[in-house]
């Protein structure tokens, strides 16, 4: 075990998946001598080469669709884009090219590609650095989106992921890449994808929640311990697929759901979790579920105005409150 | 060019026209389900292009994609199969003609976004640099792909890490029904082009790359063109654009009105015919013979009715076999 960041873990998943499988390259923009523009192939290039880390010109939709080009012809790129709000410029690309091509080729080939991208506010970085499309990307059939909340989970999910024959987008939260936690040596330590993680028991209010959003939802779970409300925290871990069996036994268990989200709600993951537990765990519920997340307006500058958007502990442990009224 | 080569473009020319043809009337007859783009007028391009590359070369293809698939090897039986949507189709009926793909002869796709299969085929090019396998790929696109995004971004990627990939714009003058650009002969007076270059080979020294514009009606030409970028690229060299000046008799799909052509443009163009005038030729060279071409005829028309007797015989897809192969 060593101590490390997200953000080191991500380094060290791709190092020792590079080691273990030359088929696997980056692309990006400053992910070369830079090391990333959150430093998360920071010695790569050292290491590996100029032809296995890959500094591309700003061309998102250029370097994202080689990236399927080169997956479905036999390599196992890992695509870096700064930040994941300029998705939408790789969209057609992951949407229409990489989730379509093994289903609609008959299952002849497959798109085993990492699209890597940082997601999230609080860094008063306003509209175009801040927001987050998971669930955009989880409703496209043959894709899959891996979010991880903690260092141990983002080396294992990401070595998962760059194994997987799919084309997977790994999204990582800026906020928490510095967070350091223990986390495996072990060169064949993984954890597989669409496997949710119970992070605390807890036996009367059950949180789906994923990313970032897992230490808000400790944090209120602690305050409200003392209050002698034993909350249940999910980290979903990947959106796609979804670890629908872990969810279903916590509410089982809890007779109350909550989904906690960073981003919006319309049509969001919370919007999934909510609907999924309704059909087929109606009568465990005690309580109408509720969903928390970001009010529906793009990421304002101000910061005062960012906070006030965003969802944030006191929002969490007052909305659970009312849930044990 | 050998007399052997020769015979063989002028038979894989014929294919594809007579393929086209029947798909043409199939889908007149209510037989093929979707919507349809054809290739008929522009033979010369791909049968040049594939037949200067090996059978392990990539290819990507565009929603007028049916010749670049014949050309590149595929069999017109599991072809017309996808077409009639059964289960004996290259795609397994999950395609149909804009999706039509065989990756195991190098064919990653027809493809129905337009400039979409752009960076794709620059990405099989990246693996065959980054894995030193030799290999090339040629990526067909239309004069109307060539404003895409992907095109500009995928061009400048590979000239800047010398991919070897070579990009083959069939300029056919038309993207749907807008025309690009004036041909030189009919100008239409007091009109405006979305293209202001006439020739789309002039975007290649933005790239600091060859550009080359070729006669597409001319199959030896297109196969001389195509041969030099691909021993260009294999060295080593990088990418090299070239533009085929050539035609689609037909409308953007089957079944819409010819209403924004000159009638005397579509006859011109006729005229210009790359079966036919490639057929005379080598009547002329005495390549072949009149019987010859009778023989040829015969022959390609027997392989496509067996083909689509093929096709028609082969089972439905099962409902079930919709939900498989979406992951891997």
């Amino acid at each position: 075990m060593s101590k490390m960041s997200i953000s080191k873990a991500i380094v060290a998943a791709q190092r020792e998946e590079m080691l273990r499988d030359e088929k696997v390259y980056i692309m990006g923009l400053d992910v070369g001598p830079y090391g990333g523009a959150f430093g998360c192939t920071k010695g790569l290039w050292k290491e590996f080469g100029s032809e296995r880390v890959m500094d591309m010109p700003i061309a998102e939709a250029g370097y994202t669709g080689i990236g399927v080009g080169s997956a479905a012809t036999g390599m196992r790129p890992i695509v870096e884009l700064q930040y994941s709000d300029w998705i939408t410029i790789a969209s057609d690309q992951l949407v229409n090219q990489a989730a379509n091509m093994r289903y609609t080729f008959g299952g002849t080939l497959s798109v085993p590609m990492v699209l890597r991208a940082p997601v999230g506010g609080g860094i008063s970085a306003a509209s175009q650095h801040s927001h987050m499309f998971e669930s955009w990307f989880a409703f496209v059939p043959g894709l899959k989106v891996v979010m991880p909340s903690c260092a141990s989970d983002a080396k294992g999910l990401l070595k998962s992921a760059i194994r997987d024959n799919n084309p997977v987008i790994f999204f990582e939260h800026k906020a928490i890449y510095d967070m350091v936690e223990e986390v495996p040596d072990d060169a064949d330590y993984t954890v597989p994808l669409g496997k949710a993680k119970v992070v605390r028991e807890g036996s009367d209010v059950t949180i789906v929640t994923y990313s970032k959003m897992v230490h808000d939802s400790l944090a209120a779970a602690k305050i409200l311990e003392a209050e002698g409300i034993h909350v249940e925290v999910v980290d979903l871990r990947t959106i796609k697929p979804m670890d629908t069996d872990t969810i279903l036994q916590s509410v089982r268990k809890t007779n109350r759901l909550a989904c906690v989200q960073e981003t919006w709600l319309t049509c969001s993951v919370a919007s999934e979790v909510s609907a999924f537990v309704a059909e087929h765990a109606f009568d465990d519920l005690d309580c109408p579920i509720c969903r928390i997340g970001a009010l529906d307006v793009p990421a304002p500058f101000a910061p005062n105005m960012e906070a006030y958007v965003l969802p944030d502990v006191d929002q969490i442990v007052t909305a659970i409150r009312g849930m044990m009224q | 060019m050998e007399a052997s080569m020769k015979k063989e473009l002028y038979i894989d020319m014929l294919r594809l026209r007579r393929f086209e043809e029947n798909v043409r009337d199939l889908f007149a007859a209510g037989e093929l389900p979707g919507f349809v783009h054809l290739y008929i007028g522009e033979e010369a391009v791909a049968v040049g292009a594939c037949s200067a590359i090996h059978s392990d070369d990539y290819i990507t293809s565009t929603h007028r994609g049916h010749g670049h698939v014949l050309a590149k090897g595929a069999q017109p039986d599991k072809m017309f199969a996808e077409l009639f949507a059964k289960s004996t189709g290259y795609n397994k009926a999950k395609g149909g003609s804009m999706h039509l793909a065989a990756p195991q002869l190098g064919i990653l796709g027809a493809n129905g976004i337009v400039g979409g299969g752009i960076p794709l085929a620059t990405g099989a090019a990246m693996t065959a640099k980054l894995t030193n396998s030799g290999r090339v790929a040629l990526c067909f696109f239309g004069d109307g792909a060539s404003a895409q995004g992907t095109f500009h971004e995928s061009v400048n990627i590979a000239a800047s890490y010398n991919l070897p990939c070579v990009y083959i714009c069939e300029n056919n003058l038309y993207a749907g029904g807008v025309k690009q650009n004036f041909d030189g002969e009919y100008v239409n007076e007091g009109m405006d082009y979305p293209r202001k270059l006439k020739d789309v080979a002039d975007r290649a020294a933005a790239y600091g790359i060859p550009g080359v514009i070729v006669n597409g009606n001319d199959v030896e030409a297109v196969h001389d063109a195509v041969k030099a970028a691909t021993d260009r690229a294999r060295a080593g060299e990088g990418p090299t654009l070239i533009e085929c000046k050539t035609y689609k008799w037909r409308t953007h799909f089957e079944g819409e009105p010819d209403s924004y052509r000159p009638p005397e443009e579509v006859a011109r163009w006729k005229e210009l015919c790359p079966v036919h005038c490639f057929g005379q030729k080598l009547a002329q060279e005495n390549v072949l013979s009149e019987q010859d071409l009778l023989d040829i005829d015969q022959q390609v028309n027997k392989e496509m009715q067996d083909a689509i007797a093929f096709a028609r015989n082969s089972p439905d897809p099962t409902d079930a076999q919709a939900l498989e192969d979406v992951y891997a």
